[in-house]
């Protein structure tokens, strides 16, 4: 008995270990790559140590792409569109949760029946308006349509109406306060975790956005990194230690923050689907 | 819950509604010319032929037509159902296992486990298609070639084979998605009180049974959500066959998916109108795979309430 209960855990850790090495391992043979020239992705058996052509391979990258300017250009955009996205769903949050005003059952459903709306549906005359406005080639045209994000709104009225209590509103209201003020100095400072969890959805979500940024950017000093990297493989003969250097020094930002707040991000994902 | 407030306070929840209003306002300005109007235009160039500069011109349902007699048409819908089946189906039956041993007390390194599952899903698709693209490269000498080799199997054309193509993207989509299903999962399995599986085991009921019993049932909300977006998700599949392909992305059929053909028919042909007109198809595929989903996962529901009592 006890030897077949130590059998099972054994065949547990088994399954773990082995789905945790195919997790991890793609984010290690990337940096081998990226630290070997390309011909050693030819040999046999396959190189698994890292070289000596990191800096190298880099360099290549940066001849091939813009790389800091498109790495500059995505971080602006994803922070403008988190900042943004904020705004509008903690206000909006807050007149859905806390406000009484005709129409509100059906303004705050349709806001969510907008979820149902692929964005590939609206993708040509997005196009078509942002080149008739003349915004094709500018940051603003490649993240103006993220600006719509009926889920934080969604996620902002449920933390607002749970955390924020309507005695705490209307004591203020007694005490004079306009209702902009409330918002300001009440309901901001209780939802600031609601904004992590919020913010992180929505910046990670716009850090790895491609298929409009590929619609509307074509100059290559507009170009987001996803674009930039995308770019890198667009030619028959490729370098592959080129590519993955480019994707290797793209990405360790990301895995780094994640590292650095991975349960913050675990519960991001926990909160912005189950509720 | 708004305020309870007496008739003298009238003119102050004037003052509510139009401070409501104004702060709901940004969202439906921007909605109305980003969201809608794009929406709506769409319906209306699928009726039209458009180049994008010249006269639109009324054509009927002349774009349909063209679209639903394009074999590639249909080839495209056949790659991204295939592909989003093995993509993500296996991704329910792994993540749940994934979640179930991440969810059991014993389990040492239990935070290194599930960070390091969830890892991928940090990397932007571009950046998993790339990756994926070197190790699925159509070279003899490619490590998946090396692997499949070592197995006594021949070396596969992964990007210009029938089902090289597909089996490397639907590969790539379940490794960067599987760590966040898992996460969904898991969260289910912590909501599930510990007490029923203490009733469970005091009853004699085996870990299989608890798990038929207790925890599929009460995971089921759960899988029906991760199911709903995963079919959402695969129907829109665009960027990694796109990034994986590369320059031959668009001139070959074996990975193309409905978004790839409309892209394809809007920006490289210039044929606004068949664009639309598949965007509209594809926009009808979703309701009706979203609807199929609910009344399959509503019956589901029905039969694990039975089930439990």
């Amino acid at each position: 008995m006890i030897k077949n209960f130590k059998l099972g855990r054994f065949f547990v850790y088994l399954f773990l270990i082995v789905a945790a090495f195919l997790s991890v391992f793609p984010f290690y043979w990337m940096f081998v790559m990226a630290t070997r020239p390309s011909a050693a992705y030819n040999s046999i058996p396959p190189t698994l140590t890292p070289g000596d052509q990191l800096v190298e391979n880099f360099q290549k990258v940066l001849e091939k792409i813009p790389f800091f300017g498109a790495m500059f250009n995505t971080l602006i955009m994803c922070l403008v569109v988190t900042l943004v996205v904020l705004l509008i769903s903690s206000l909006a949050g807050f007149a859905f949760a806390k406000f009484k005003f005709p129409g509100k059952n059906i303004l705050f459903v349709s806001i969510l029946l907008t979820m149902i709306i692929p964005p590939q549906l609206g993708l040509i005359p997005q196009y078509y308006l942002v080149a008739k406005f003349g915004l094709l080639d500018t940051l603003f045209g490649a993240m103006v349509i993220f600006f719509l994000n009926p889920l934080g709104i969604f996620l902002m009225r449920q933390y607002i109406s749970q955390s924020v209590s309507d005695e705490l509103i209307e004591a203020a209201k007694l005490d004079g306060c306009s209702n902009f003020r409330i918002f300001r100095s009440i309901v901001l400072p209780i939802i600031l975790p609601a904004f992590a969890t919020l913010g992180i959805i929505v910046f990670t979500a716009t850090w790895g956005e491609f298929l409009w940024q590929f619609t509307v950017l074509r100059d290559p000093d507009m170009y987001t990194i996803q674009v930039a990297l995308s770019s890198m493989n667009t030619t028959s003969n490729v370098d592959f230690g080129m590519i993955l250097s480019g994707v290797f020094w793209a990405t360790i930002p990301l895995v780094i923050v994640f590292l650095m707040f991975n349960k913050l991000f675990i519960a991001s994902i926990t909160e912005g689907s189950v509720k | 819950m708004a305020f309870t407030r007496k008739r003298k306070y009238r003119s102050e929840a004037t003052k509510d509604k139009i401070s409501a209003y104004l702060y709901i306002s940004p969202f439906f300005i921007i909605f109305a010319i980003i969201g809608l109007y794009p929406a709506i235009f769409s319906l209306y160039l699928a009726f039209q032929k458009w180049n994008g500069l010249g006269e639109m011109s009324f054509v009927g349902l002349h774009n349909f037509t063209v679209v639903l007699q394009d074999p590639i048409f249909w080839k495209s819908l056949y790659n991204t159902v295939v592909m989003g089946i093995m993509g993500t189906a296996p991704q329910i039956i792994v993540g749940i296992i994934l979640a179930f041993i991440l969810n059991q007390a014993y389990l040492k390194f239990k935070n290194t486990f599930r960070a390091m599952v969830f890892l991928p899903y940090i990397t932007s698709m571009v950046a998993v298609a790339l990756v994926f693209g070197v190790f699925f490269s159509s070279n003899d000498t490619a490590l998946a070639n090396y692997i499949l080799n070592l197995f006594g199997m021949d070396s596969v054309a992964w990007k210009t084979s029938e089902w090289g193509a597909k089996i490397a993207i639907s590969i790539m989509v379940f490794w960067r998605w599987i760590g966040y299903n898992t996460i969904i999962y898991l969260a289910g399995l912590q909501s599930i009180p510990k007490d029923l599986y203490e009733a469970a085991r005091i009853d004699g009921a085996s870990i299989l049974q608890q798990l038929r019993y207790i925890t599929i049932p009460l995971l089921k909300p759960f899988i029906v959500l991760t199911v709903f977006f995963s079919t959402v998700g695969a129907l829109q599949l665009f960027t990694e066959p796109t990034v994986f392909l590369g320059s031959s992305a668009f001139s070959r059929t074996e990975a193309m998916t409905v978004v790839m053909y409309l892209y394809r028919d809007a920006f490289s042909l210039q044929s606004f109108g068949t664009g639309s007109a598949t965007a509209v198809i594809l926009l009808f595929i979703i309701v009706v795979a979203s609807a199929i989903n609910t009344y399959l996962t509503s019956g589901v529901r029905g039969k694990g309430k039975g089930m439990k009592s």
